[in-house]
């Protein structure tokens, strides 16, 4: 069956409903949640601070740590609580995402930690979780060049979609599930970060990453107009 | 973040004309508000505020072989985590004994009140059970976790409902939920902590009130019928209490049980 209509009946291009909000945490220096319909991050900043051990520390920059944290609930089947080799990998891309829009150079020697946690998951979780994060940075008032924006494009089958579900992902029919996200900067629409599972023509990324622009577009709006309402 | 001795004292002082610096009396708690279906994924979740502090749980379902010794009985685990969301002083790493005595606390509540139905959790005697699995996370820090991760425990198994069970494949078909709502009693066991300063007692710290705290002792009751009874106790750090301090605890807990939990349970049948 050739997939010609999505299965929660959004358009190709189109985005599930987005909710964002910023200073949910009142213990942390800036937080934010972020979902993607019924995928829902919430991050939380602590920093810049002292590193220790005192070896970490770099003299030249700050270093910007990120976690990654789906909680056992999030899933239909519990997840096993704790750090794993995937949730390691996420933290660490997520820390790639958001590096290079982050002024580092202004605060020699610290850390800044970005603690991300899944409440609910239905695909794009990694996403969804760099969109918080980012917001959280921004409300943080920590200084940055500009936002990053974060969306997961597929293909499934043989069409161009945004924004995959989980039972998209899990497409088995004709060309299969291929998930890609990106992560793209606000302004200068640089690519921060791009991982790929499954299968593409070589000439057809060129759409999704199209698509991810688009997308990305719109998602800053948001990410934009939660900060604007914040409550300070 | 750390409270200053300068705080401390202060608080310590108001404490001797029970007083506290937020107004409140010695057994008063913060506003307490209870959200659930906080994620969908779940049998049941929960969002517990107590003032600024704030926990989820959520309840996951399965099924596993009953203990030996109670081979027509669920199981239980309740799992805490002191995530570095909840506050600067929390890092990253396995749950360090902090996580585990809630857990634990939480765990004996609920357990020893006899509020779940564990005869009713059997599917086959000695070979299937349901096993619950209650899982705390706090996510921010301003004193007085304990107790919320116990509310918000309750909260989340009141509104938990049963996994589909695919009798032929033996078999949970994890995200598919029946109407069920788990065996539950009204035994419903009420944990509150109390902390000791000087030699007063008082409940629901504000997180520089618990840093001041010299000695807690935690207390779950529930009422089955006309008496109380004591389901668990927990006397936690260095400070030793005097037995007059243990009697006037209890009583205490008693009158805390009278005022505070009506109220409480009111939002917890309201609760779907």
């Amino acid at each position: 069956m050739a997939y010609t209509k999505r299965v929660d009946g959004r358009k190709f291009d189109e985005l599930r409903p987005i909710t964002a909000k910023v200073g949910i945490i009142p213990n942390a220096d800036g937080s934010a949640m972020f979902a993607f319909g019924s995928t829902i991050a919430i991050a939380a900043v602590y920093g810049p601070k002292p590193l220790h051990p005192q070896h970490m520390q770099d003299p030249r920059t700050c270093i910007l740590r990120c976690n990654y944290n789906m909680l056992p609930f999030s899933v239909t089947e519990r997840a096993k609580p704790g750090p794993n080799r995937r949730s390691k990998e996420i933290g660490k891309v997520t820390e790639w995402a958001l590096s290079s829009v982050v002024d580092l150079k202004r605060f020699p020697g610290t850390v800044i930690d970005v603690e991300i946690m899944i409440l609910q998951a239905n695909a794009s979780t990694r996403c969804a979780g760099i969109n918080a994060a980012a917001m959280a940075l921004a409300h943080a008032g920590v200084p940055m060049k500009e936002m990053v924006a974060s969306v997961s494009i597929g293909k499934i089958d043989d069409k161009i979609v945004t924004d995959v579900i989980k039972e998209e992902e899990d497409w088995e029919e004709g060309e299969g599930a291929t998930d890609i996200p990106f992560s793209i900067t606000s302004n200068s629409e640089q690519i921060t970060h791009l991982q790929l599972d499954g299968k593409i023509q070589t000439k057809r990324l060129k759409e999704a990453t199209e698509a991810a622009l688009k997308a990305c577009k719109k998602i800053h709006e948001v990410q934009k107009k939660a900060l604007k309402e914040a409550e300070i | 973040m750390d409270i200053s001795n300068l705080n401390k004292r202060q608080i310590a002082d108001y404490l001797k004309q029970e007083q506290r610096l937020d107004g409140r009396d010695l057994l008063d708690y913060r506003d307490i508000k209870i959200e659930t279906g906080i994620s969908v994924n779940a049998e049941g979740t929960s969002r517990v505020r107590i003032g600024k502090t704030e926990v989820i749980v959520g309840v996951k379902m399965d099924t596993q072989e009953p203990y030996p010794d109670h081979d027509d009985e669920g199981t239980m685990m309740v799992g805490m985590e002191f995530s570095p969301i909840a506050g600067k002083r929390y890092e990253n790493g396995p749950p360090g004994i902090d996580s585990i005595e809630v857990a634990r606390i939480v765990d004996r509540g609920i357990r020893e009140s006899g509020f779940i139905d564990w005869k009713k959790l059997c599917i086959k005697e000695g070979e299937k059970v349901w096993s619950i699995f209650i899982d705390i996370y706090a996510i921010n820090d301003d004193g007085n976790i304990l107790d919320a991760s116990a509310i918000a425990a309750i909260a989340a198994l009141k509104v938990a409902k049963f996994p589909v069970y695919d009798e032929k494949k033996e078999k949970v078909e994890f995200g598919k939920f029946t109407d069920e709502p788990l065996p539950l009693t009204d035994k419903i066991p009420f944990t509150m902590t109390f902390h000791k300063i000087g030699d007063k007692m008082f409940v629901d710290p504000n997180r520089e009130e618990e840093d001041t705290s010299e000695g807690r002792l935690t207390v779950a009751i529930s009422q089955p019928g006309k008496e109380k009874m004591i389901n668990a106790m927990q006397k936690g750090s260095f400070e030793p209490i005097t037995i007059e301090e243990l009697e006037q605890t209890i009583k205490s807990a008693e009158k805390v049980y009278d005022n505070i939990f009506p109220k409480l349970l009111k939002q917890i049948e309201k609760l779907k």
